[in-house]
């Protein structure tokens, strides 16, 4: 196998290089998906439904507002949220100006309740049972944001399964040409080894460790690229993706793409080969 | 040992190459097939090895069904046989050991029996010192001696020669019958296909003549060697078979006569 590689070196490079190209996008593909996914699960996961009351709203009001909501069947959880809790939440978030802290007493804000719903299609009926009730002033919902980012994720989706779909085959059929060039310049020495009794495996088996071999150092070094890229954005998406726990990624995770990669890339050596060989060798 | 039955080869051309072919040649025979470029010798030799099949026939090799022969048992079947071909068939990018270990590892032999086969082999047919030369830096004559030991790699029960003296000067083609004669001697049975009468006539084998894919000479058999209807017949070399036969035939009823005595 060294052999074949060593004495086609530009082929081999070729080999590597559309196999990195395909592991490439395989590997941000995997990242872009599963990021965004944990993003949705992190925004579904917090309360979808806010209604805030109004200040003369009494505390037997909300509670049967509250009874109500749970026996509509609709709703995981329910969290009230008193005019005081709202001032300690608001000072939390701005504990750094000082000016805003002074302004603000716990008058100023309302009491709310935030309810997280068992199925996101239920959102638009709980909004509107909510509006209905008198004590509620005002009723927001993330309806549009966890909607919106669940398009983009099925829009990653489609285009990463697409896209490695295709680079995969382009792959395959890249490899199998450049393996069954290999093939035709050795053919008489295929030859001389079928008349001197090798079987067709013994010829073969070469030239499928050389398609494993193009795969795997392709899908390392795809995966090495993707990861190199992630690591050093980390500090840059921390800052933008502030409080959805998406990176820093974990370390395992590095290492199960790059095992999966690395299984899907020796599925594509060995079958680009096996169809060179089927090709090639009679 | 070798049965060749009714053995007819059409190739897709429409020209045939054999045409009922019926021989026996048994274990530990020296046999010449003789004939003029094209008379169907390669295309005999090839049928052995299942290179190529008849269109109709049967041929056994000991317990062997050619034709039958399943394409898994092909490698088999050329482990057991060894050829020199025509055009030697060596790879000139090895040396001459590697190009001898090529049918040992081909069968899976350890690293360091493989080797001392090599060597073995080298010193058998007299090349030990060119073991780490390639092709290119050999005479003709050397590199017959090369495919010969290639061939022998894995001991076989057969040797199948296509015209291993063909390109060679006389004293040199005379060295290689010599070194196939020694084979022979250990029990290898040679069928050796060649034009070259002065070889066939010193060496008083078994001569077996065809002519345009036709058998039409068998010095083992006591009738006539058949005739061929073909327009083109070579008559010198078919007059060479029957002189050749006549020699042998008044050697074995000498052979015989003494015997007796």
């Amino acid at each position: 196998m060294w052999n074949h590689i060593r004495r086609s070196p530009y082929q081999a490079l070729a080999a590597i290089l559309i196999m990195m190209l395909t592991f490439l996008a395989v590997s941000v593909f995997t990242i872009l998906i599963i990021g965004s996914s944990k993003v949705i699960t992190y925004f579904e996961s917090k309360p979808q439904v806010t209604a805030f009351f109004r200040d003369d709203a009494k505390q037997d009001v909300i509670e049967g507002l509250k009874t109500d909501l749970a026996a509509t069947g609709k709703v995981s959880s329910m969290k009230f949220v008193s005019k005081d809790d709202a001032l300690k939440i608001y000072r939390e978030q701005n504990k750094n100006d000082p000016l805003l802290l002074e302004l603000v007493t716990a008058d100023v804000l309302p009491s709310s309740l935030e309810i997280s719903a068992n199925n996101l299609q239920d959102l638009p009926d709980l909004s509107v049972y909510l509006k209905n009730n008198p004590a509620v002033q005002e009723v927001v919902y993330q309806k549009d944001v966890v909607a919106a980012l669940t398009t983009w994720t099925n829009a990653i989706r489609i285009i990463g399964i697409l896209l490695i779909g295709l680079l995969s085959l382009v792959s395959i059929f890249i490899m199998s040409i450049i393996i069954g060039m290999k093939i035709s310049h050795k053919k008489d020495e295929i030859e001389i080894m079928q008349l001197i009794g090798a079987t067709k495996w013994y010829i073969s088996n070469p030239f499928v460790m050389e398609g494993i071999f193009y795969g795997m150092v392709g899908a390392f070094v795809g995966w090495f690229v993707a990861s190199g890229v992630l690591l050093a954005a980390t500090p840059l998406l921390e800052t933008f993706l502030r409080g959805i726990p998406v990176v820093p990624v974990p370390w395992w995770f590095y290492l199960a793409l790059l095992a999966g990669e690395l299984v899907l890339a020796v599925i594509l050596g060995i079958f680009s080969s096996i169809l060179a060989v089927m090709r090639y060798i009679k | 040992m070798i049965h060749l039955q009714n053995v007819t080869k059409v190739f897709g051309t429409g020209v045939t190459g054999l045409a009922d072919i019926n021989l026996e040649i048994d274990k530990g025979e020296f046999v010449f097939l003789v004939g003029k470029t094209g008379s169907g010798k390669t295309t005999l030799l090839k049928l052995l090895i299942r290179e190529t099949l008849p269109t109709t026939g049967d041929i056994m090799i000991g317990e062997w069904d050619i034709v039958g022969l399943p394409e898994k048992s092909i490698p088999l079947l050329r482990k057991k046989v060894g050829v020199i071909f025509q055009d030697l068939k060596l790879l000139m990018d090895r040396t001459i050991g590697e190009n001898i270990l090529l049918p040992l590892q081909v069968a899976g032999r350890a690293a360091q029996d493989a080797a001392n086969r090599v060597s073995e082999l080298l010193e058998e047919v007299g090349m030990s010192e060119h073991k780490e030369k390639f092709p290119i830096q050999l005479s003709g004559g050397e590199l017959q001696r090369v495919a010969i030991a290639r061939a022998l790699a894995l001991s076989p029960e057969i040797l199948l020669a296509d015209e291993p003296t063909g390109n060679l000067d006389e004293a040199t083609a005379f060295d290689i019958v010599d070194l196939l004669s020694r084979i022979n001697s250990h029990g290898t049975t040679i069928i050796m296909a060649t034009h070259n009468m002065d070889i066939v006539k010193k060496l008083h084998h078994r001569v077996v003549g065809l002519d345009s894919g036709k058998m039409v000479g068998d010095t083992k058999k006591s009738s006539k060697p058949q005739e061929t209807t073909h327009k083109h017949e070579d008559k010198d070399e078919k007059e060479e078979v029957k002189e050749e036969k006549k020699d042998h035939d008044d050697k074995k009823e000498k052979e015989e006569g003494k015997t007796k005595e």
